[in-house]
């Protein structure tokens, strides 16, 4: 048995969160004062994901860069290899926001996406 | 001289809301001046998700959320100004403003709507002894050369100050490749949202140094490292507690000034602890006509309250133009106590407010199963049980009219927290 000490960010409450481990199995979650912690502290400790958001660089833009997110989350894991292929790549303008600008990002099959428009220069 | 109903100085969230609130109430002439060369304000630097939870039920970026403003203003046909600087306002709502098209022109207003902003506390105020070298910036600052104009203001980074942009800016300069070595926060607790501390620095291991502040700098042209040290219960340096850290970056997140100097320059009246103008329930200062709303009112955590609050400027200044918003109505002042540095508004009048009324406060410090009591004069007519309360995180009361008008004689509104 192990056990996992959490934040819960459901709430300014922030209950201090431990969950009880068994392997790979949740056996208990403690701490939370209601079922979003209970929720969060489940999740956090199988499958963490956040969504990432960031800039990718434009062409020809009237502005040198376009803001992106993911569209949804991606494994906590994957942030560095994500942010990598966003460093790597280039848009030529115009974007329009909501443009996905690559289909799927470091292999999580989440498509990344412009969150506004650059107009050409 | 142009003359128009409704003049909003700034085309941030509170501009746009309150444009789009004030034109659905019926006002055609609006005119929206804004220095940038574009609308969203601090939007557009902020291009973290988080907003519009409240406002829309989805998580936009911040661009996105002020995309849904824009598109709406764009759709009401609402005219706006972008790259012009409001000068001065007069007490009889004479916007004096300049811009390279037409250089420096006045506008008369029936109304005017104050949505200006903040903007941050620099080092200068603070008084950190030690070297002036290249290297040093706002968190803001440095948050619109990251996002906005691509420049990476450095590679080790130290953050003074445990606001939400520092916070998120930690996270931003760390998936940038820079090193974040620590945020150092002088309250022993942090001023940010919970959800930040933990998506912003427990994600990326950098830790939050609360009780410390900075105490050096070095580096004469350009910054080499800062001495961080504890503090006491007074905010004093611990001697023997100096920790150095290497580092070519400083970003100060230490507080938002909301920016007032037009409403000063025409008269209006500030309140000493939220730096913007005391206002009553509909949002009107202290001169008829002219009406506040945004982060030049009280520094705001979440734009989706910005918007709601602004609505309300908008269809007050709305009534106020058309002559729906009656005049000489007596004023009931709120009175923050006890655990509550202040309200907004300052002032209600009960024949005019709403069947329900917001106030919004901030409180001294971080409380655990604390109550939040209001009092019309002696009588206690909510009392209301919170788990936690802290200074980052606005709170709230609703206030009926009903109640208010039962107390004809009502001298006092008065809000604080009780322990029992």
């Amino acid at each position: 048995m192990e056990q996992k000490e959490l934040i819960c960010i459901g709430c300014p409450m922030g209950c201090a969160l431990t969950i009880t481990m068994d392997g790979g199995q949740i056996v208990e979650v403690s701490g939370n004062t209601c079922p979003k912690g209970k929720a969060y502290g489940e999740k956090e400790v199988t499958n963490p994901s956040r969504t990432i958001t960031s800039t990718v660089r434009v062409l020809g833009g009237e502005s040198p860069l376009v803001p992106v997110k993911t569209r949804t989350e991606i494994p906590k894991d994957k942030i560095f290899a994500c942010m990598e292929v966003l460093h790597g790549i280039a848009v030529r303008a115009p974007v329009a926001a909501g443009d996905v600008l690559l289909e799927d990002v470091a292999g999580t099959g989440v498509p990344v996406v412009a969150t506004r428009g650059v107009g050409k220069k | 001289m142009k003359s128009c109903d409704i003049v909003i100085a700034g085309g941030g969230p509170a501009g746009l809301a309150a444009a789009i609130a004030a034109r659905k109430a019926g006002v055609e002439s609006i005119l929206i001046l804004e220095r940038d060369r574009e609308a969203g304000g601090i939007l557009n630097q902020c291009i973290h998700n988080g907003f519009g939870l409240h406002t829309f039920r989805e998580e936009l970026t911040g661009p996105e959320y002020a995309g849904r403003y824009i598109e709406m203003a764009r759709a009401l046909q609402i005219e706006w100004m972008p790259d012009t600087m409001v000068m001065e306002i007069s007490r009889d709502k004479v916007i004096t403003a300049m811009n390279r098209r037409e250089g420096i022109f006045r506008i008369q207003a029936k109304a005017v709507i104050l949505a200006m902003g903040c903007r941050e506390r620099a080092r200068g105020a603070l008084n950190i002894p030690g070297y002036r070298p290249a290297g040093i910036f706002s968190a803001g600052t440095a948050q619109r050369l990251v996002n906005m104009e691509g420049y990476m203001p450095g590679r080790e980074v130290v953050i003074l100050g445990s606001g939400d942009i520092g916070l998120i800016m930690a996270r931003r300069m760390t998936l940038e490749g820079a090193k974040v070595k620590a945020v150092a926060e002088l309250m022993p607790y942090c001023g940010g949202l919970k959800r930040n501390i933990v998506q912003c620095l427990e994600d990326y291991d950098i830790p939050l140094k609360l009780s410390h502040t900075v105490v050096d700098i070095r580096g004469k042209e350009r910054l080499e490292g800062v001495t961080l040290a504890q503090v006491d219960d007074d905010g004093r340096p611990i001697p023997g507690t100096e920790e150095d850290y290497p580092c070519d970056t400083l970003l100060l997140s230490v507080g938002l000034i909301p920016e007032n100097e037009l409403s000063q320059g025409m008269g209006v009246v500030l309140d000493g602890v939220t730096g913007g103008p005391v206002v009553d329930e509909s949002l009107e200062t202290n001169i008829p006509g002219v009406f506040a709303c945004g982060n030049v009112l009280h520094v705001h955590d979440l734009v989706d309250y910005v918007s709601e609050e602004a609505a309300r400027a908008g269809v007050n200044a709305a009534g106020y133009v058309t002559g729906r918003l009656a005049q000489n109505g007596r004023k009931i002042p709120v009175t923050a106590m006890e655990g509550v540095r202040y309200t907004v508004p300052q002032f209600i009048c009960p024949d005019r407010m709403e069947a329900d009324l917001t106030v919004r406060f901030r409180v001294a410090g971080v409380y655990r199963d604390r109550f939040v009591s209001v009092y019309l004069d002696g009588e206690r007519v909510l009392h209301q049980k919170k788990r936690v309360m802290a200074p980052g995180e606005m709170e709230e009361v609703i206030l009926h009219k009903s109640s208010l008008l039962a107390c004809p004689d009502l001298q006092c509104i008065t809000i604080k927290t009780e322990k029992e």
